[in-house]
């Protein structure tokens, strides 16, 4: 540090070489690096200790905080709405992931085989995963509405009870659930179509030629072979599913509509921080939200690890 | 027929069915968008486009802003693509090519950022916001977001991965170009295919983008396109073929720019995954 001048470098030094110079002859690259972690800086570490702060706050935004101590994260825990979200989103991811999981391998396994208009098959079921959430759930609710919506009418048609898509628990749930399975089957049929590809045919070949059918070929080989990717699917939907807002929120409404049945934890925590500006205790619905999500990312993440023998076994 | 080729035909007609559904949301957008609302409500309903779509449109200007939020929403997007493509290939190839003093803890940090659930932020990030006076303005969408890991994380492996050789930079040495002459004419061509999967990815996002824009842009005037889609339908919910014709309109933009891009872009995030 205490070299001022700063030594000149022998001109065929590669730039990556390691040197003594002191640190400020790296500012260029301090500099060129420091956007990002300026932005985090601001919009990101000082907002989460400030969160830690608020929740132990009684605030509605506008007048003078008052200290609450402990009292929003009991109340927290005590709240029947707040579970009550957890249980829905929980509920919905695994109506959502496990169908999409399953289909998304599906037309992976599809784009492998040797079919025709590939490339429209994939841009076919890629589209809505690029397509605004919101715009959509717009459509979702006429297509699956009750007074108009095409489902209803294709089920009377064929002679069955018309299904209450966005008055019913059950229903508003299934909605909502086929809306992220029609957006996300795409993304994860590519990934897992990447993951396919990249298991060599001798592989195959070899259990074809062990007297393996295509479905034990599939389930003793493949299957293993994928599980890497399918981890990856697994943790991003968990991740995601745990952040489900727009959906339930445009079908039917901050509610979450007839008892409640779409509302989500984020959905929870928009309602109670940004319609009723309650500022502390939204606070602590987000960090409760955080540790939900971070526990649901560990079990999947421990569950989806561990070797499992079940596929074999079946 | 054999065995084998049975599954064939089936896989093959499963695959158009699913295409299909797939696809039919949006060709049941276009049916509402070009009818009129009683049409959408006739039992059975009607199942082919209609001559409607202009005059639908047309009222759902009288409605909304919507060339006010498309152009907010253009400027945004454009804006907040262009900084993160700026700023994230200046990082990346600074961490990619050069080695400085506590990089590799640096870059355990900004790989650290990725588990941070962000949503615990929201409060604070609106409260500073009201401080700045950015509450109801563009810029509170755009600064933030102007630089992100996932780009620098993204393009440091695609440097890293041999696409920028150090004999390339060396040479831009001997030439006398300091470091940001380097980054600009060695690091910034080379990153060319990375810098447009990135771009599309970063339009496609920020475009889309609802949750913070309805918390932070507080004027209903003034607004990005997804809030006023939002608006429009919460306001005028029954008149669905005006509300369909305002979502089309704020669809078929970002569309064309996938489809242009597709298959870059499909290949791209296929390949981020498995590598990851």
């Amino acid at each position: 540090m205490t070299d001022v001048l700063p030594r000149v470098d022998a001109p065929a030094e590669s730039p990556a070489t390691k040197t003594s110079r002191p640190w400020f002859s790296f500012l260029p690259q301090y500099l060129a690096i420091s956007p990002f972690y300026i932005l985090f800086a601001v919009f990101g570490i000082y907002p989460i200790f400030f969160a830690a702060y608020l929740a132990l706050q009684r605030w509605d935004g506008i007048g003078p905080m008052e200290w609450a101590g402990l009292e929003n994260f009991t109340f927290l825990l005590t709240d029947g709405e707040f579970w009550d979200a957890i249980i829905n989103t929980l509920v919905i991811w695994v109506m959502s992931t496990v169908p999409m999981i399953v289909l998304a391998l599906l037309v992976a396994l599809g784009l492998n085989s040797a079919i025709r208009f590939k490339g429209v098959y994939r841009l076919a079921y890629f589209t809505p995963n690029v397509t605004s959430i919101v715009a959509m759930a717009i459509v979702f609710g006429s297509v699956f509405s009750e007074e108009f919506g095409i489902v209803n009418a294709l089920l009377t048609a064929i002679g069955l009870d018309p299904v209450g898509w966005l008055s019913d628990p059950w229903g508003i749930k299934v909605t909502i659930s086929a809306m992220i399975i029609w957006r996300w089957v795409g993304y994860n049929a590519i990934i897992f179509l990447a993951g396919l590809q990249a298991i060599s045919p001798e592989v195959i070949e070899a259990a074809k030629i062990d007297g393996a059918n295509a479905w034990q070929t599939f389930t003793k080989v493949t299957l293993p072979l994928l599980r890497p990717v399918l981890l990856f699917s697994v943790l991003m939907s968990a991740i995601g599913g745990m952040q489900v807002f727009v959906e339930p929120q445009i079908l039917v409404g901050v509610s979450g509509g007839v008892e409640n049945a779409g509302r989500t934890m984020v959905l929870y925590f928009y309602e109670r921080a940004f319609q009723q500006n309650d500022f502390g205790y939204g606070a602590a619905i987000a960090w409760g939200i955080v540790i939900v999500v971070l526990l649901f990312a560990l079990i999947n993440w421990r569950l989806v690890q561990r070797p499992q023998r079940d596929g074999a076994a079946r | 027929m054999s065995p084998s080729l049975r599954v064939k035909v089936f896989g093959g007609v499963l695959m158009a069915l699913g295409a299909i559904l797939t696809i039919f949301p949006f060709y049941w957008l276009v049916v509402m968008a070009t009818n009129t609302t009683a049409d959408i409500y006739k039992t059975p309903p009607k199942l082919t486009f209609g001559p409607e779509l202009v005059a639908n449109i047309t009222t759902m200007l009288e409605r909304i802003d919507f060339f006010g939020a498309l152009l907010n929403t253009v400027i945004v997007a454009v804006v907040t693509t262009l900084l993160v493509l700026f700023f994230d290939s200046l990082a990346a190839f600074t961490f990619a090519k050069y080695q400085f003093p506590g990089r590799n803890v640096l870059f355990g940090i900004l790989l650290a950022t990725f588990v941070i659930p962000m949503q615990m932020a929201a409060i604070p990030q609106f409260l500073i916001m009201a401080k700045l006076g950015w509450v109801g303005d563009l810029k509170a969408l755009i600064i933030p977001a102007a630089a992100n890991a996932f780009g620098i994380f993204w393009m440091r492996q695609y440097l890293s991965g041999g696409a920028l050789p150090d004999e390339l930079l060396e040479a831009a040495r001997m030439d006398g170009c300091g470091f940001l002459r380097t980054y600009w004419h060695v690091g910034l061509p080379a990153l060319r295919p990375a810098l447009a999967f990135l771009g599309i990815f970063t339009f496609i996002g920020v475009w889309n983008d609802y949750v913070w824009p309805l918390i932070i842009l507080v004027d209903p005037r003034h607004t990005t396109l997804q809030v006023a889609l939002s608006l429009l339908k919460g306001l005028y919910s029954s008149d669905y073929a005006v509300i369909m014709a305002g979502t089309l309109v704020a669809v078929v933009p970002l569309l064309v720019i996938f489809l242009l891009g597709a298959r870059h872009f499909i290949k791209n995030v296929a390949a981020g995954a498995v590598k990851g």
